[in-house]
């Protein structure tokens, strides 16, 4: 597999100062470019059988409802050529509606909700499409500058074919202020890219009396038709 | 064409995901051909010598190969000493490519996972290689997982400065 070479713009470079973190953990040497048809053109199938979906994250197994703004977020994977990626896992993790993980290294003093852990996991169909059931996550502080807040988000995992295609980013919402003033979000270069990680409001998704709908959709990283397309 | 959604990074706090079993590619046994197993453990650091203590380490490795009894990738989390563990199989011999596992790093501060590869110290199949005889000489070394014991390895990665691991695109 030759995968193509990303679009110019559209990923974020390894160092970006304004953050912090990446200045003492991103590479000072250039990447080496591996061949096509690597041990990395390949990667790990996930089935519904060794892993179960939780496709609904607003409420426990047995039903106890998490506090917040239930929303459904439903959206399609695809390739860079628009071929659906079916049957892919998607991982998902989010802070509670006041902002707060559920992980012990989250020190940010707004409660935690003992009816939401926050971790989902859902399978796209063969026609790429996923879906799942959550409610909106809070903004909170983190201490990259001064009264810095992360916007509201959703991180997003998945695997696609291969490492190649390995893909995690983050799901904005649309209409947040803090999205102008966030580091992470703004690494990406180009306008349009970073606009394509804000989900969009869709009347249509939404549940009568019971959910906002939010659609997001993803686009994984494809191989070239031909080995020497282009080349 | 469309171009891929942008990377962000997977942040500190993904750790739900690490399901204890993923450290371990030999829990399903079965028929391997009794290969051997190995331990691979490896300490994270960054430009200041710093421990890495919330990566998220993932291995594939396509031999021996992928099954019901062999899943071929891994997850790790590192600990308070920035540590990771993976127990896997020793991959097989290749005619063409030295053995070696693909390990991916992601972090609170990596907008992107950063790829790299762990081959074994005076495997004579190394010499011939060709990605690894590509890098520096001065520089393969980072790719070199070393022994420490009976079926123990040894992969430590410096993402940034002095020792930098070699780290690869595709």
């Amino acid at each position: 597999m030759n995968y193509r070479p990303h679009t110019v713009g559209s990923q974020p470079e390894y160092l970006h100062e304004a953050y912090q973190s990446t200045r003492k953990r991103s590479p000072l040497q250039p990447l080496v470019r591996l061949p096509p048809g690597c041990t990395e053109a390949s990667g790990p199938v996930f089935s519904p059988q060794h892993t179960p979906p939780i496709a609904d994250m607003s409420k426990t197994a047995d039903g106890r409802e998490a506090a917040g703004q239930r929303i459904v977020v439903a959206g399609r994977v695809t390739d860079e050529d628009g071929r659906p990626v079916a049957n892919t896992m998607i991982e998902l993790w989010q802070a509670n509606a006041a902002g707060r993980y559920d992980h012990p290294g989250d020190t940010h003093d707004a409660p935690l909700d003992p009816n939401f852990p926050g971790l989902g996991r859902v399978f796209t169909d063969h026609d790429g499409c996923y879906r799942f059931m959550s409610i909106k996550p809070g903004a909170y502080p983190w201490r990259n500058h001064h009264n810095a807040w992360r916007p509201n988000h959703i991180h997003f995992s998945l695997f696609g074919p291969g490492c190649a295609s390995r893909l995690i980013t983050q799901m904005y919402f649309p209409g947040d202020p803090l999205l102008a003033l966030d580091p992470i979000y703004n690494s990406i270069p180009d306008t349009e890219a970073r606009r394509r990680l804000i989900s969009t409001f869709d009347i249509e998704l939404t549940l009568p009396n019971y959910a906002l709908g939010y659609r997001f959709d993803l686009v994984l990283r494809g191989a070239r038709a031909t080995p020497f397309e282009g080349a | 064409m469309a171009s891929a959604t942008s990377q962000q990074t997977i942040g500190p706090f993904w750790h739900g995901h690490a399901e204890k079993v993923w450290c371990d590619l030999t829990r399903f046994g079965g028929d391997t051909g009794g290969r051997r197993t190995l331990t691979l453990t490896g300490c994270i650091t960054d430009g200041d010598g710093a421990l890495v203590t919330d990566a998220c380490i993932e291995t594939w490795q396509t031999s021996p190969p992928v099954s019901d009894t062999f899943p071929g990738w891994g997850r790790c989390a590192t600990d308070a000493e920035g540590t990771f563990r993976i127990r896997t199989f020793i991959p097989e011999d290749h005619p063409r490519q030295a053995p070696h596992i693909a390990v991916l790093v992601h972090a609170r501060g990596l907008l992107k996972p950063l790829l790299t590869r762990a081959y074994f110290a005076n495997h004579p199949m190394n010499e011939r290689d060709p990605v690894l005889q590509s890098i520096d000489p001065d520089r393969r070394t980072t790719l070199l997982a070393r022994p420490v014991g009976e079926g123990r390895w040894q992969f430590d990665i410096r993402l940034q400065g002095e020792g930098e691991t070699v780290f690869f695109e595709i």
